[in-house]
C-alpha cells in the first residue's frame, strides 16, 4: 500500500513539473525571445487559460503527500522552511504578475508585472531543481526524525548541508535550463511566425546544454550517493529509464530540425518524467535520506500515515483523479491550437 | 508565552484571517451570479446577463488573491506546524487532501471558461460553468470547514501506537456533526457578504444617480439574499453551533459569555468588559435568565461558569473571545434589522427612494467582513488552549525546529505582501465599480493614444468588457 502511494504522489508531482514547467519556462523566455507587446500576448494567451489548472497539480500533489506520508510532510516542509517560504512568495508574485497585468492598459504597470513574472519564473525554476537536489542529496536529519536547513553553510556535500551547495544549484540549473527548453517548445507549438522561429531557435541552442549537463547530472549524483544505483542493479528494468532520457532528449533534436514543435515538446515532457522517475526509482523505498546517518533515512514505511486511512484514500482518490483529467481534458480541447490575436480566438 | 509559539501562531492567525478575507466573497458571490444568470437566460434578458458578467469580473480579481493567499495556508499545516501535522495527518489529511482533488481541480478549471469563455460558449453551457464554479468553492468550503471541524470536534480515529490519531472511519470524519452546523452556518455568513456587497454597490449607483437599472437589480437581488441568510445565521444555525458548543466545550461557552461563577439561571450579558483578574464583569447590561434558556431551553437551568473547570483549560485569551463573539452576534441582530427594513420597504415599493436605507446599505459594506472575522476568532481562540480539542495543546504543536526568528522573518515577510495584495485589490475593485457594469461605456475610458492599438484588448476596442488577456 506505501508503494502505491509513493507511485501515485511520483506520478503527481511528474505531471505537475510537466504541466506547470511549460509555462514556467515560457515565462523564462518571456521578456528575452520577445520583440513586441504584441509577442508577449501571444504568450500570455498561450498559458493564460491553462497556468492556474497546471499550478493545482502542486496544490493536489502536497495535499496527497500530507495524507499519505504525514511525518515526510511535517519533517521536510518545516526543515525547508525558508526556501519554501520564498517559493510561496514567489508564486504569489507569478500569480499576481499574470493575473493582474492587463487589468490596466498603462505601459508601466504593463511592464512591471512583466518583470515580475518573468523574473519570479526563473527563479522558481531554480529553487525547484535544488530542491529536487536537496531530496537526492540527503538533509541532516535528527533522531527525532526533523531537522532545519540554513540556506548555506560551506557549499559542500557533507554533514552540515546548506540547501545550496554544488550539487543542489547544479540540480537547479538542470531544472532551469530543461524547462526552459521544454517552455520554448510550448511556445512554439502555440505560436507562429517569428516567434514560433525565435522560440524553436532558443530550444535548440539549449539542447546541447541540456545534454551536458544531464551527463554531469547523472555522474554527479552517482558521486555523492552512490547508493542510488542499488535498484537499478536488482532490478535491471530500471536502465530502461536512461535510455528512455537520452532517447527522448533524441526525439526533441529530430523534431526541432524538422519543426516539428509538437513532437519536440512531447519529447521534452517525456525527457522530464524520466528524470524524474528515475530520481524516484533510485530513492526507492527512501523518501528523505539522512546525510547525518543512514539508520535516520526516511522510507515509505516510517513516514506513512495507517492503512486503513490509506486504503479508503485509494478509492475517492481514483474518482478525483478520473475528473481531473476529464476537466484537463475539456480545458486542453477548448483552448487548443496556435493563439491568435484577432477576435476571440486563442 | 515561549516565543517561537506566540510567532506561530500569530504567523497562522494572520495568514488565515487575511485569506479568508476573499474566499467568503468568493463563496458568497458565486450562488448569486448563478441567480443573475439563470434570470438573465430565463428570462431572456440580457441586463442580467451583464450584471453577471459584471460581478464576475469582481469575483476574477477577488478570486486571484484568494488563490495566491489560499496557498500559503496548506504549506503552513508543515512549515510552522509540524507536530500537529505528524500527529494528525493520518486524520485531516484526508479532508486536505480531497478539498485539492475535488474542489480545487473543478474551479481552477471552469473558472477560466466562466471569465473568459462567454464568447465561445453557448449560454446554456457558459450557465453550467458558473454553476460549476460555484460548485468548487462550496465544497473547497466544506473540506476546509470539516478539517476545522474535526479539530474542534475530534472523530472517528484511534490513536496509533507511535502517539499519532488515525482514521478509524471515513464516514464518521465527513459526517462529523460539527462539521455540518459550522459549514451551514459558514456558508450563511459567506452569502451575507456577498449580499451586503452587491446591495451596497448597487445602493452607490442609486444614490450617484448613474446606472440606475444595475443599481436596482443590485439592491432587489441584495435585499432578498441578506434577508433571507441573516435570519438563518442565527437560526437555526447561530443557535445550532452555540448548542453544540454548551455540550461538547462547557468551558469555551463560559468564556465566550464571560461566565465565571456556576449558576441556575444564568444571565445573558449584552454589553459588559470581563475583568479576569476579579473574574467579574464591569459595567454590564443584562437579561436574566437569558443564557439558561438559550442553552438548554429552561429558564433557570444550571450553566457551568469559569470556576467549574481547573484554570489551565480556560481559553488563554477570554477578553478577545468574549468581545469577539459578542461582535459577531451584535452586527448579527443587525443585519437583521437592516435587512428586514430593507426588505419591508422594497416590498412597499419604497426602497429605492429612500436615501437614508440606502446609505445605510452602502455603509453597512465592511460589517460582514467583521462578523466573519470575529465569528472565526470566537471559534479558533474558544479552542485554546487545545490545538485538536483534548487531544493536543497548541503548545505541543508548532514547529520545533524553526526559531522565533524564522517565523519573524517570514511573518513580516508576509505582512508585507499582503499589504501589496490588498492595495492592489482595493485599486482594481474599486475602478471596476466606478465604470460600472454598462458595457457600452468601456471603451470610451480606455486610455486611447498611451498605447498602441495592439497592446489594447480586442475585445475591449470591440465594445466587449474582457480587459484581461489570455
Ligand atoms: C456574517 C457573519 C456572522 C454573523 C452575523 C454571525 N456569525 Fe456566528 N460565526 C460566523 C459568522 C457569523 C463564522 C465566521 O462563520 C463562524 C466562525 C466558525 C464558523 O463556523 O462560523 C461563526 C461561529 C459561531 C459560533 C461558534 C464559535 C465556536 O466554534 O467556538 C457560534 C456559537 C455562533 N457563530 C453563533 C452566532 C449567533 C448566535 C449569531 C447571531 C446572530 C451569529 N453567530 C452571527
Ligand atoms: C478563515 C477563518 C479562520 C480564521 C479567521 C482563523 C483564525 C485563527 C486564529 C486567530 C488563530 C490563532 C489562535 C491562537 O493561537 O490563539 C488560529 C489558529 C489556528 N487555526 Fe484558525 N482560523 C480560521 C480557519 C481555520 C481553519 C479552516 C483551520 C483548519 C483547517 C484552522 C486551523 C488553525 C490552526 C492549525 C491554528 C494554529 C494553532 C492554534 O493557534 O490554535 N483555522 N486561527
Ligand atoms: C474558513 C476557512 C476557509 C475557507 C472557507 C476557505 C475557502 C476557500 C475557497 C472558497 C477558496 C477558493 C479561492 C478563493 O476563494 O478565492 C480557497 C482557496 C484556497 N484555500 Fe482557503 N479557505 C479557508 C481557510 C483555508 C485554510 C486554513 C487553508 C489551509 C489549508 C486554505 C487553503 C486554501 C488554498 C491552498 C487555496 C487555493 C486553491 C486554488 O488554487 O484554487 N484555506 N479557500
Amino acid at each position: 500500500m506505501e508503494t502505491v502511494w509513493f507511485m501515485i504522489v511520483a506520478v503527481m508531482v511528474a505531471a505537475y513539473v510537466v504541466l506547470d514547467g511549460f509555462d514556467l519556462g515560457a515565462g523564462v523566455i518571456y521578456l528575452a525571445a520577445t520583440k513586441t507587446a504584441d509577442e508577449r500576448r501571444r504568450i500570455m494567451r498561450a498559458i493564460g487559460p491553462v497556468w492556474d489548472g497546471n499550478e493545482v497539480w502542486l496544490l493536489a500533489a502536497g495535499g496527497t503527500l500530507y495524507f499519505a506520508f504525514p511525518l515526510l510532510y511535517a519533517s521536510s516542509f518545516s526543515g525547508f522552511y525558508l526556501p519554501l517560504m520564498m517559493v510561496l512568495w514567489l508564486l504569489m508574485l507569478r500569480g499576481i504578475g499574470i493575473e493582474l497585468r492587463t487589468h490596466m492598459h498603462n505601459p508601466v504597470w504593463v511592464g512591471f508585472f512583466d518583470v515580475i513574472f518573468s523574473v519570479s519564473s526563473v527563479l522558481l525554476c531554480i529553487f525547484f531543481g535544488a530542491a529536487l537536489g536537496n531530496v537526492v542529496r540527503g538533509v541532516p536529519l535528527r533522531p527525532d526524525q526533523y531537522f532545519f536547513e540554513p540556506l548555506w553553510t560551506n557549499f559542500r556535500v557533507g554533514t552540515e548541508n546548506g540547501i545550496l551547495d554544488w550539487y543542489t544549484v547544479l540540480t537547479g540549473v538542470i531544472a532551469l535550463v530543461t524547462l526552459t527548453t521544454h517552455g520554448s517548445l510550448y511556445v512554439a507549438v502555440k505560436t507562429e511566425d517569428d516567434l514560433n522561429a525565435r522560440a524553436r531557435k532558443v530550444a535548440q541552442w539549449l539542447w546541447p546544454v541540456q545534454l551536458l549537463l544531464t551527463v554531469a547530472g547523472l555522474i554527479a549524483t552517482v558521486a555523492i550517493r552512490p547508493g542510488v544505483l542499488d535498484n537499478y542493479k536488482h532490478h535491471a528494468v530500471g536502465f530502461a529509464i536512461p535510455v528512455l532520457v537520452f532517447g527522448a532528449l533524441a526525439v526533441m533534436m529530430h523534431g526541432m530540425i524538422k519543426r516539428a514543435d509538437k513532437i519536440a515538446f512531447v519529447a521534452s515532457g517525456v525527457y522530464i518524467v524520466g528524470m524524474l522517475v528515475g530520481a524516484a526509482f533510485g530513492l526507492y523505498p527512501i523518501v528523505l535520506p539522512a546525510s547525518t546517518d543512514p539508520a535516520l533515512n526516511l522510507t515509505i514505511y516510517n513516514t506513512a500515515a495507517g492503512s486503513h486511512g490509506l486504503s479508503v484514500g485509494l478509492a475517492w482518490w481514483s474518482l478525483g483523479m478520473v475528473l481531473a483529467l476529464g476537466y484537463f481534458f475539456v480545458l486542453f480541447r477548448m483552448f487548443r491550437g496556435k493563439v491568435r490575436l484577432e477576435g476571440q480566438g486563442y | 508565552m515561549d516565543s517561537a509559539l506566540l510567532i506561530h501562531r500569530l504567523h497562522f492567525a494572520f495568514t488565515v484571517t487575511f485569506h479568508y478575507l476573499f474566499p467568503q466573497l468568493t463563496m458568497g458571490l458565486a450562488p448569486l451570479i448563478v441567480v443573475l444568470k439563470t434570470l438573465g437566460l430565463r428570462r431572456n434578458d440580457e441586463r442580467y446577463n451583464q450584471a453577471a458578467s459584471f460581478w464576475g469580473r469582481i469575483f476574477g480579481i477577488n478570486f486571484v488573491i484568494g488563490v495566491v493567499t489560499g496557498i500559503p495556508m496548506e504549506f503552513q499545516f508543515g512549515t510552522n506546524w509540524s507536530h500537529f501535522s505528524r500527529f494528525a495527518g493520518g486524520v485531516i489529511g484526508q479532508t486536505l487532501a480531497m478539498e485539492g482533488m475535488f474542489a480545487f481541480f473543478l474551479e481552477s478549471a471552469f473558472l477560466g471558461l466562466f471569465l473568459y469563455g462567454e464568447k465561445r460558449l453557448s449560454p446554456r453551457a457558459h450557465w453550467f460553468s458558473a454553476v460549476a464554479v460555484f460548485l468548487g468553492s462550496w465544497l473547497s468550503g466544506f473540506f476546509i470547514v470539516a478539517t476545522d471541524a474535526w479539530m474542534q470536534h475530534p472523530v472517528g480515529y484511534i490513536k496509533a501506537a507511535d502517539g499519532s490519531v488515525q482514521l478509524s472511519s471515513f464516514w464518521a470524519l465527513v459526517l462529523n456533526p460539527w462539521a455540518w452546523w459550522q459549514y451551514a452556518h459558514n456558508m450563511s455568513g459567506a452569502v451575507i457578504t456577498g449580499a451586503f456587497v452587491m446591495a451596497s454597490v448597487g445602493a452607490f449607483y442609486l444614490l450617484w444617480g448613474k446606472f440606475l437599472e444595475f443599481g436596482r437589480i443590485f439592491v432587489r437581488t441584495g435585499v432578498a439574499a441578506g434577508l433571507i441568510f441573516s435570519v438563518l445565521q442565527l437560526f437555526p444555525t447561530g443557535d445550532g453551533q452555540g448548542r453544540l458548543i454548551a455540550q461538547h466545550q462547557p468551558v469555551t461557552l463560559a468564556a465566550m459569555e464571560a461566565l465565571f461563577a456556576t449558576q441556575p439561571g444564568a444571565p445573558l450579558v449584552l454589553i459588559g468588559q470581563p475583568n479576569v483578574d476579579d473574574k467579574k464583569i464591569d459595567n454590564p447590561l443584562i437579561i436574566p435568565n437569558a443564557l439558561s434558556f438559550l442553552t438548554y431551553r429552561a429558564w433557570k437551568a444550571e450553566v457551568k461558569g469559569l470556576n467549574a473547570f481547573p484554570e489551565d483549560e480556560w481559553p488563554t485569551s477570554i477578553a478577545l473571545l468574549y468581545y469577539s463573539y459578542h461582535i459577531m452576534v451584535g452586527l448579527g441582530t443587525l443585519f437583521i434589522a437592516i435587512m428586514v427594513v430593507a426588505a419591508f420597504l422594497l416590498w412597499r415599493g419604497k426602497l429605492f427612494e429612500s436615501r437614508w436605507i440606502l446609505w445605510a446599505l452602502l455603509l453597512a459594506l465592511p460589517f460582514p467582513y467583521i462578523a466573519n472575522t470575529a465569528g472565526w476568532i470566537t471559534a479558533e481562540i474558544g479552542r485554546q488552549p487545545w490545538l485538536v480539542y483534548l487531544l493536543m495543546r497548541t503548545a505541543d504543536g508548532y514547529s520545533k525546529t524553526v526559531s522565533a526568528g524564522n517565523g519573524m522573518f517570514t511573518l513580516l515577510g508576509f505582512m508585507g505582501m499582503y499589504t501589496v495584495l490588498a492595495i492592489l485589490f482595493l485599486f482594481l475593485v474599486r475602478r471596476e465599480i466606478e465604470h460600472g457594469p454598462d458595457e457600452g461605456q468601456a471603451t470610451e475610458r480606455l486610455p486611447k493614444g498611451s498605447l498602441t492599438r495592439a497592446e489594447l484588448e480586442p475585445a475591449a476596442l470591440a465594445g466587449a468588457s474582457h480587459r484581461r488577456e489570455d
